[in-house]
């Protein structure tokens, strides 16, 4: 293994990442930046100042969506934290990490637009609870409440949890391969601690480090979703990110002005929730070493654990209710308040896709397939990379692969836009699957790190002792061995790009119509039905993606035993 | 530049030998273009129709019609602002847009427009084109000839007859209505153009000099004009659905609330989109359509096409075909579209008329003289500035 070619791998890969991740990133900031201190020359905006800074300001309402955004964001991001360590508790020991990870596997692949469509129905006051109630209650109008687009935000908060928890519990389970629980376990148990206190004591503390970056993910798209805020927050005055799209498509071009500001207070947002976030870990911290040294066993959590436990099956009982619903309005004729089901039934939405949703799903296949398999190829030789360099990560790389997670979406896109109408790829496929891709790699990078590290290195030790070189190494023993990961990593990225709203948007031109961009514009609409074609075909999709990577590899490696279904 | 020149000339002489010339041409440029058309995507009878337009131009012409579907048309305007910016003078992404007053008057006044090319079109002979028709006029800004009218729009309520019996007669009713039957009314958020129309509609009604409408709007005539306004709506909103404090987004997620029987009177810029919701199983048998008694606020849908469109001859070719007599009775009729026609039955021949004679009824498709008179659009810079003081009122 000579470090050299190494190192040419390394600079390949590096180079790639600077041009394809950083540069449109840093371009699209810079031009969002320039624009929310009144530079934007098309515009005949040339004199910097803060004026767009004193228009966003004047918005009416701007503050409570401030508020909305920090409000919604924390709370979803900590009760899910909560929820998920709380269940981990009760489960971990009860289920396998792969049972685990196919259990979870629908609520990470429904997107969060068709996740959001469905709640809003389940959720409603003339929705699914209410009209099963209505018979029991006596309600024969649906009663007036504020439950969907409540101004507190709770809808938006029980659908991002929905989302969220199953993500967190994922990278928890992933986490806690790391930790010797058993032993910790025992000898907590032994020391007269509950099982709940071990949790919050010992185990909870060794996580924390490795989940720190996706729970920042998580806020940070907690506090910057346009889609799940337009059909489940709050509607005057709407979350932060709401408001800026629309101030982005305002009929008035010069409130792209402001609404860069706003793109730029976004960002500001999100850092300071990073800094709450950091601050709480310290205060836990003293807190905690407090407590532990206290020493009490006295207090038992087990009621926290079962409330936690009541809690996700709570959601993952709503999120199910939510994705039934949206199947059973696409086969819906009429289905007027209080019927529980509808009164007729017709196929015609699903018998006529030439009437869009044969064009989006075209569409969404295309861009999935094209970012995922880019993000993938970067992926493996990242990874190959530092195989070669036989050279762990360093923290700078791994923030790198983070960052277009961690920074909203809305503070470069339009900036990013605007390089692409000048390089002139604007509104066509390559613009999407590009802006796509920014978002696709990180999960497919993270999801394969693990299992990529875990690989056995005597199989690659007994290859090159047999004579292969290192790029026969990869393309005969390491990826055939991890097929099944990195199928896995593949579905994860399709889900990922299916689920992409805002880039495709922008950076689509509206030509470019998936079946996300689709189902969140038809959502404004008043078809349910179609919007359950859509929406399901949506959750769909990354299922179908899902249960391919799980069925091949159980083909393909139906006579090696260890190879079949023990990763991911 | 030539062009808009040509295009000009064309306009000022009509001349009818060049006029079928010119158009010859701009029916070879247009073979095999397909034209983006942008259109408010949230009506899934008005895509089934453009997805039949394009059938037939492309039958006709060779021009196909694809739809960009918008959830909002400032989004077309948009994305020509941001070519503009880019210095993407030709080859634009947008060739047609379904535009409507404000963005009309903003892309006009930004000189984002093709055009004049309406008097190039053959079948704009059938337009009543003179001065206060209102194919001239949108919303109070001269058309001249920058946008191509298609399909005819009259505010209108709807209310499910079999929950309310007597709807209310005038605006200034509908705050005892409201207070009689509290949270079963409400109207789009006004950041919405049908909400912005609800607002205007009111204001035309109970504003003490209607005239001073039709003028743009200043400091001082925009508080004289509208306090009677606020006044009626502070009397209203404590009495809407969810106590006024959230609104719907749109007319469509409007219709939803009254199919899911959350409210019961909805409103519509579109006569037949009453009975057309009902034929697509979307609202209840029983929603009927009804006016207040001294008329709704009425104006014409039109197609623009952007300065910078990469198929302008094809997006001219859809806006003719558009204008066909054979095209417009399709589109009244209520089993496709139901949208009232812009074309001036006096200049049509006999067949077309028997066509539109022929078209079928339906029990929730009102008759046209019991939709009322028709009231001018206020002058457009009168919008912004209602919804810019409701949002400054009312947003907290």
């Amino acid at each position: 293994m000579t470090p050299r070619d190494g190192k040419a791998l390394r600079a390949v890969v590096l180079a790639a990442l600077i041009l394809g991740l950083i540069a449109p990133i840093a371009i699209g900031l810079a031009q969002t930046t320039r624009a929310a201190f009144g530079v934007m020359p098309v515009l005949g905006a040339i004199t910097p100042g803060l004026d767009p800074w004193r228009d966003l300001f004047a918005i009416p309402g701007l503050w409570t969506s401030v508020r909305m955004t920090l409000w919604t964001g924390l709370a979803s991001t900590l009760l899910s934290l909560m929820l998920a360590i709380g269940f981990c508790a009760v489960a971990n020991d009860r289920m396998s990490h792969s049972a685990a990870a196919r259990w979870l596997t629908p609520f990470l692949a429904a997107p969060h637009a068709a996740m959001a469509i469905g709640l809003a129905f389940v959720l409603a006051p003339s929705g699914w609870i209410a009209r099963l109630l209505s018979p029991l209650i006596g309600w024969d109008r649906p009663p007036d409440l504020a439950i969907v687009n409540d101004p507190w935000g709770i809808a938006l908060i029980l659908g991002l949890m929905i989302k969220e928890v199953p993500f967190l519990l994922l990278v928890m389970l992933s986490a806690l391969t790391q930790v010797p629980l058993r032993q910790h376990m025992a000898a907590g148990r032994m020391l007269g601690y509950g099982r709940g206190l071990v949790w919050m004591k010992i185990i909870a503390p060794q996580v924390w480090p490795l989940i720190r970056l996706p729970v920042m993910v998580v806020l940070a798209y907690a506090m910057s979703t346009v889609d799940m805020g337009l059909i489940l927050g709050p509607s005057n005055p709407p979350v932060l990110a709401v408001l800026l799209t629309r101030l982005f498509f305002d009929p008035d071009v010069a409130q792209i002005l402001p609404a860069s500001s706003g793109a730029i207070l976004q960002g500001l947002l999100v850092a300071l929730a990073f800094l709450v976030l950091r601050l709480g870990e310290v205060v836990c911290r003293r807190v905690g070493l407090w407590w532990l040294r206290s020493g009490g066993r006295g207090s038992t959590a087990e009621p926290l654990l079962r409330v936690a436990t009541v809690g996700v099956l709570g959601l993952f009982a709503l999120g199910t209710l939510a994705m039934l619903s949206l199947l059973v309005w696409s086969l819906a004729w009429r289905w007027p308040w209080p019927a529980p089901l509808p009164q007729s039934w017709s196929l015609k939405p699903w018998t006529s896709p030439g009437a869009g949703w044969g064009n989006a799903l075209g569409n969404t296949l295309l861009l999935a397939g094209a970012s995922t398999a880019v993000s993938l190829a970067m992926a493996i030789a990242w990874l190959e990379g530092e195989d070669r360099a036989q050279r762990g990560r360093a923290g700078w790389a791994e923030a790198l692969i983070y960052l277009p997670l961690l920074v909203p979406q809305i503070a470069f896109l339009y900036g990013l836009n605007v390089l692409f109408l000048r390089i002139g790829i604007s509104g066509g496929h390559m613009a999407v699957i590009w802006a796509q891709a920014l978002f696709v790699f990180p999960y497919v990078m993270i999801t394969l790190s693990d299992p990529w590290r875990a690989l056995d290195p005597r199989l690659t030790r007994a290859a090159a002792s047999l004579g292969a070189g290192p790029w026969r190494r990869l393309f005969a023993v390491k990826l055939p061995v991890l097929l099944m990961p990195i199928l896995t990593a593949a579905a994860i990225g399709i889900a990922v790009s299916v689920a992409q709203y805002l880039p495709t948007l922008f950076m689509g031109a509206g030509r470019v119509a998936t079946l996300t961009t689709e189902a969140v514009t038809l959502s404004s609409g008043s078809d349910r039905r179609v919007t359950g074609v859509y929406a399901s075909l949506q959750a769909g999709l990354p299922l179908a993606a899902y249960a391919i990577a799980f069925l091949i590899p159980a083909l393909l490696h139906r006579n090696r035993d260890a190879l079949k279904g023990a990763s991911a | 530049m030539r062009q808009t020149l040509s295009a000009a000339l064309a306009a000022a002489l009509i001349a009818t030998p060049a006029l079928a010339d010119s158009w010859q041409d701009t029916l070879d440029a247009a073979g095999g273009q397909t034209v983006y058309w942008n259109a408010w995507g949230g009506d899934e009878r008005t895509n089934a129709f453009i997805a039949w337009v394009s059938e037939q131009t492309t039958d006709l012409y060779g021009v196909s019609v694809r739809q960009v579907k918008l959830t909002d048309t400032a989004e077309a305007v948009t994305r020509v602002i941001s070519e503009k910016a880019a210095g993407k003078d030709a080859g634009g992404s947008v060739d047609m847009i379904w535009i409507n007053g404000p963005n009309f008057l903003s892309m006009k006044e930004q000189g984002l427009l093709h055009g004049p090319f309406v008097a190039n079109l053959p079948n704009s002979k059938y337009l009543d084109l003179s001065g206060n028709s209102p194919n001239s006029v949108d919303f109070t800004v001269p058309v001249d000839g920058m946008e191509s009218p298609w399909r005819l729009a009259k505010f209108v309520f709807n209310h499910d007859s079999a929950r309310v019996e007597t709807p209310p007669a005038s605006m200034a009713g509908f705050v005892d209505w409201a207070a009689d039957n509290p949270g079963r009314f409400t109207h789009p958020d006004p950041s919405n153009f049908m909400g912005a129309t609800f607002l205007k509609q009111a204001l035309i009604e109970l504003t003490p000099n209607a005239a001073v409408l039709q003028e743009p709007v200043t400091d001082a005539n925009f508080d004289a004009a509208t306090a009677p306004l606020w006044d009626w709506y502070d009397a209203l909103r404590p009495n809407l659905w969810r106590g006024g404090e959230a609104f719907p987004e749109n007319q469509s997620v409007q219709d939803r609330l009254l199919n899911d029987g959350e409210i019961d009177i909805a409103m519509s810029f579109d006569p037949a989109s009453t009975a057309g919701g009902i034929a697509a199983g979307l609202l209840p048998e029983t929603t009927r359509v009804f006016v207040p008694e001294n008329g709704t606020i009425g104006n014409v849908s039109f197609v623009a096409i952007p300065y910078n469109a990469a198929n302008l001859e094809g997006a001219m070719v859809v806006a003719n075909f558009l204008l066909a007599p054979e095209t417009q009775a399709h589109m009244q009729n209520i089993e496709v579209l139901g949208s009232y026609s812009v074309l001036d039955p006096a200049k049509l021949d006999e067949a077309s008329r028997a066509a539109f004679d022929a078209l079928p009824t339906a029990p929730a498709l009102p008759e046209l003289d019991a939709l009322g008179p028709t009231l001018l659009e206020p002058h457009a810079s009168w919008m912004a500035r209602l919804t810019a003081e409701w949002a400054e009122r009312y947003t907290k």
